[in-house]
């Protein structure tokens, strides 16, 4: 192939075959982000049902985010009958 | 007929059984002699009797395979991907709309990297409503990944086939081939043809079985999970590297093929009367014996002209095309397709591109002919080779003429 210069390759299969799970960090994509008001929030879980990358989790006396996959979609906020979720605009330095 | 006659003295093994057959026929002795396991077709103008016959040796018990009947191409190809995942060595063949209706299984075929082999057995494509021959088909899809040889005559037909599987199951290639018959021409052709003893087709192809991509409950696999970019990259890459690769394992299994059956056909390309030529044709397909004794005529009438059948469209032959065609003073391609926005042939684009560093660049023209199963004749031969004369000699000559329907002024048909 001399019309190609050398590849830095990283998998050893020729066909597209999986060896490990492929993670895409969903927090990456984030640019909003919810935030529970803890007395608003009545603890009824819904937001974490609801939640398409799992990430609303039970605290001692609210529901939390975990912000490593959070992907800022708003559905929490959506869904949460008390009003309990605010999404607040999320600022990277 | 190919120009590779058989040479009785050079070959290893014992002439085959001599059987006038069309090339549908043809390609169902080139497959059961691979020993598929697992078939799969819909039927469809003119590759319907090559099922036929297929479905008819499996009933015969003649070949040891699940013929399976399918509701359209887009499942025939989808069953044999879940059958070569699974091991098995597989078979189909299609045309025209089917093999549009088959595109979304068919690029996955090659991007899965699965040696199936697939007979096109090549029609126009529509509208207009036609059955008829004509490359379109198969020339539209040779960029979705696989390999694709174009055949001469009947002969060529049998012995590639068998030659495929080697190529598509070679560990460095691992890709899908087509073999692609000129419809009606060659599949409904009657023509000698020498069927190879089973015996020494197995000496020559041993079984197929995959490490690379299989479903094996004992050595589990994950295949095709969502694969993010980066890792796609390299999946391409492989893949484009494995058609680089392709080049040369075609060339050394019809090397091989040759010197066992006394059959070689050139590997990518065959190239007739070329050395000493001045003037060049290029062809494609059935085509290429018209354009042979054409080319003798001419020689005949001292013509120094010479032909380049090209058998492999994908990988296209670049180097060896620059090679071979490398201080010619005029070259000639013959497209039974059109490269719709090129407003040429799609083998003549890719020529040129091909030959762009050549000094003193040739003159390059283009014959598109044969659509629809319109005829490519002995008279438009003669005035394509006449055409190049011109042009040699320095006279503009124009870069397209549509064979059969473009004519000079005061020219007649
Ligand atoms: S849906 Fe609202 S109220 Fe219910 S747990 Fe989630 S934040 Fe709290
Ligand atoms: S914003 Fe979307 S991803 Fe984040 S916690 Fe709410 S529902 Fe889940």
């Amino acid at each position: 192939m001399s019309n190609m210069r050398r590849m830095k390759l990283t998998g050893s299969y020729e066909a597209p075959i999986g060896t490990t799970m492929y993670v895409v960090n969903t927090g990456d994509w984030r640019y909003q982000r919810p935030v529970t008001i803890a007395g608003k929030c009545r603890k009824c879980g819904l937001c974490s049902l609801y939640c398409p990358t799992g990430s609303r989790y039970e605290e001692a006396n609210a529901f939390a985010t975990d912000l490593r996959y959070c992907k800022g979609c708003g559905i929490c906020a959506n869904e949460c009958g008390a009003a309990a979720i605010a999404m607040v605009e999320e600022i990277r330095t | 007929m190919s120009g590779t006659t058989t040479d009785d003295e050079a070959r290893v093994v014992r002439p085959g059984r001599i059987a006038v057959i069309d090339g549908n026929m043809a390609a169902a002795w080139g497959a059961k002699l691979s020993r598929p396991t697992v078939l799969a077709a819909y039927p469809i103008t003119p590759q319907t009797p090559l099922v036929e016959y297929l479905s008819t040796f499996v009933a015969d018990g003649e070949l040891d395979a699940d013929m399976v009947e399918v509701e359209s191409e887009h499942s025939a190809l989808s069953v044999l991907q879940g059958a070569s995942l699974a091991g098995a060595r597989t078979f189909t063949g299609t045309s025209s709309q089917g093999l549009a209706l088959m595109y979304e299984p068919y690029i996955r075929t090659s991007t899965l990297r699965l040696p199936i082999v697939m007979a096109i057995v090549t029609r126009e494509v529509i509208s207009p409503q036609s059955v008829w021959g004509g490359q379109q088909d198969a020339i539209t899809v040779r960029d979705a990944g696989w390999i694709q040889i174009y055949v001469e005559d009947n002969q060529e037909i049998l012995d590639s086939i068998i030659m495929a599987y080697k190529i598509a199951e070679h560990p460095d290639i691992l890709l899908p081939v087509n073999i692609c018959y000129d419809g009606h021409y060659l599949s409904h052709v009657a023509d000698r043809v020498e069927i190879p003893a089973q015996e020494d087709v197995d000496r020559f192809l041993s079984p197929y079985s995959p490490s690379h991509i299989k479903l094996d409950p004992r050595t589990p696999m994950s295949v095709d999970p969502l694969t993010p970019g980066d890792i796609l990259m390299e999946y391409r890459y492989k893949h484009v590297r494995a058609q680089a690769r392709a080049k040369r394992v075609i060339e050394e299994v019809d090397e091989e093929f040759g010197r066992i059956f006394g059959r070689p056909y050139g590997g990518l390309l065959e190239r007739y009367r070329l050395d000493d030529a001045s003037l060049a044709l290029i062809t494609l397909g059935s085509t290429s014996g018209t354009a042979k004794v054409a080319v003798d005529a001419a020689r005949n009438r001292g013509v120094d002209i010479g032909l380049i059948k090209l058998r492999a469209l994908r990988p296209f032959p670049r180097e060896e095309l620059f090679e071979a065609l490398h201080g010619k003073a005029a070259i000639g391609i013959v497209d039974r397709n059109v490269c719709f926005g090129w407003m040429t042939g799609v083998v003549y684009a890719e020529v040129c591109a091909a030959l762009r560093l050549l000094p003193d660049q040739p003159p390059l023209i283009d014959f598109v002919a044969g659509l629809g199963g319109a005829d490519i004749t002995f008279k438009h031969y003669e005035r394509a080779i006449s055409l190049l004369q011109q042009a040699a000699s320095g006279r503009t000559v124009a870069e397209v003429t549509w064979l059969g329907i473009d004519f000079e002024p005061g020219e007649e048909p």
